[in-house]
């Protein structure tokens, strides 16, 4: 039992190990290599602009839920008015940053790691060395810039979404008043929580990028390789990210609240 | 040239290469014969790097290519061309891509120039217009000159097949076969393949050398290890197998 704890360790150490090794190599392929814009623009619009329906829709149905769970309570103790200011702070800084980054994980990070591992399975990625062309700068790159502008964009578009259907649940269906429930949100939103969470969308997008290309370079055994590849990468991207969001969260906290 | 002293090569406890030594001169035709599952492959991806041996050295023109990173492999690289056992062609680009890629990587050529040398590419594989197909649409032994396509159109140095003609009908193998040959006596390139196909060997070579049990085994012109008369190098040749006592 305790060996195995250990070589559960020892294994989760060496992938941080090469996940870090796999992240010096991606800055410096930014640093010294000319990435090329055809492919960051076409990884661009696969992730950002394809992603779209998914964080949208994730964007609404969470705002509208959280408008209607927070009403609920808050009729309690008078305070209907404050559900929009609610939505707005939890949106922004929280589930914004990190639905979308769920989301981005099950439909980019799913594909990257399948795209990538189906490539190393069968020779392309030695193909892509024997071309005289480094993998990291020709996949990984353009993939992490990509998910680094989109994650961010489609944040905010989530946020926006969401916020824009919790009002009309909370003004149109549940009937606070929609001067009041502008007005407390922008009250006691402050910029704080806009930029808290678009730092966190920033560091989701490196965390989902480099995890799955990293599971997709690594990726062994053929078919079932790139089944396990897949699975391991949304799933290690996707601890990552509540895990990485909680201490963000403290972090963050600390640093606004002290300037 | 090319040097390999006493590579070593384990894959966990499976030894593949057990002190592997051979030299290649410029402008040879070598074929590596021998068993598979023998470490043929794995043979011929240290000569390019693509694996690090875990003891020895692999010399191209002097330097040790286990001493160098991934980076400083890539100009090393640039001597070489490689066609894949299957043909490893990338799925997402079509076919104007893929034999363009290193062309187009390097920011050398302008557009028109890039295209004359795909076309001039395609051309010598036999395969004049197929630019815009996806390698989805093509057929194995089109696949593989597409790939040889790929692996010549920047004038490599040296060539190395891994497998040329496993997979193929006796027609196509024999096509391959044909422009393999080709492409070393017009190009004049160094051309090293692997293969257990002794035909295939016949063809596109002018020295054999026999790979068994993880080292060099047996060295020589085509026709000398064609005609060999030591037991297992004959029994290998003309595809016998040896009774179960003898062969333990």
């Amino acid at each position: 039992m305790r060996s195995i704890l250990i070589d559960r360790i020892q294994g989760l150490v060496t992938e941080l190990g090469e996940i870090l090794v796999l992240c010096r190599e991606t800055v410096v392929s930014i640093r010294y290599q000319r990435p090329s814009w055809g492919d960051f623009l076409a990884q661009l619009y696969l992730i950002g602009v394809k992603s779209q329906t998914v964080v949208v829709t994730t964007g609404a149905a969470t705002g509208m839920v959280l408008c209607a769970q927070t009403y609920f309570q808050f009729h309690k103790v008078k305070m209907d008015t404050a559900t929009g200011a609610v939505v707005s702070v939890g949106m922004c800084s929280e589930l914004g940053p990190v639905l979308a980054g769920l989301m981005l994980t099950g439909r980019v990070g799913a594909s990257m790691a399948a795209e990538l591992g189906t490539m190393k399975v069968t020779e392309q990625i030695d193909a892509l060395r024997t071309l005289a062309t480094h993998p990291v700068d020709y996949l990984v790159v353009p993939r992490v810039l990509g998910t680094l502008v989109a994650a961010p964009l489609l944040t905010i578009e989530s946020v926006f979404v969401g916020i824009a259907a919790s009002y009309l649940v909370g003004v149109h269906l549940l009937g606070i008043d929609g001067a009041y429930y502008l007005a407390n949100m922008q009250r006691l939103t402050d910029p704080p929580d806009v930029i808290m969470g678009l730092i966190k969308a920033v560091i989701f997008g490196a965390i989902i990028s480099t995890v799955s290309c990293y599971k997709g370079l690594g990726c062994r055994g053929g078919a079932e390789g790139v089944g396990r590849a897949t699975t391991e990468s949304v799933v290690m991207a996707s601890i990552s990210i509540l895990v990485v969001n909680f201490f963000l969260t403290l972090l963050l906290n600390r640093i606004f609240l002290t300037l | 040239m090319i040097e390999v002293r006493d590579v070593r090569k384990n894959f966990g406890t499976q030894q593949v290469l057990r002190g592997a030594s051979l030299r290649i001169e410029k402008g040879e035709a070598v074929v590596i014969i021998g068993r598979s599952g023998g470490g043929k492959s794995i043979l011929l991806k240290h000569l390019i790097g693509l694996l690090r041996p875990d003891s020895g050295s692999v010399l191209v023109d002097g330097k040790d290519l286990a001493c160098m990173d991934e980076r400083e492999l890539l100009g090393v690289r640039r001597q070489f061309g490689m066609l894949f056992q299957m043909a490893a062609l990338f799925d997402s680009l079509d076919v104007f891509d893929n034999v363009s890629f290193v062309l187009r990587r390097e920011r050398k050529h302008t557009e028109a120039e890039i295209r004359a040398l795909v076309a001039d590419a395609l051309d010598r594989v036999e395969l004049p217009g197929i630019e815009k197909k996806k390698p989805a649409e093509l057929s194995g032994g089109m696949r593989k000159r597409v790939g040889l396509a790929r692996a010549i159109v920047y004038r490599p140095r040296i060539v190395l097949y891994d497998e040329p003609t496993t997979g193929l009908d006796p027609i196509a193998a024999d096509r391959i076969d044909r422009l393999i040959r080709r492409v070393w006596e017009e190009l004049s390139v160094t051309s090293i393949a692997v293969t257990h196909d002794m035909k295939s060997a016949r063809t596109i070579s002018n020295r054999i050398l026999m790979l068994q049990e993880g080292q060099i085994y047996a060295d020589g012109p085509t026709d000398q290890i064609l005609q060999s008369t030591d037991p297992i190098v004959y029994n290998f040749v003309n595809g016998i197998a040896a009774p179960r006592a003898e062969a333990n």
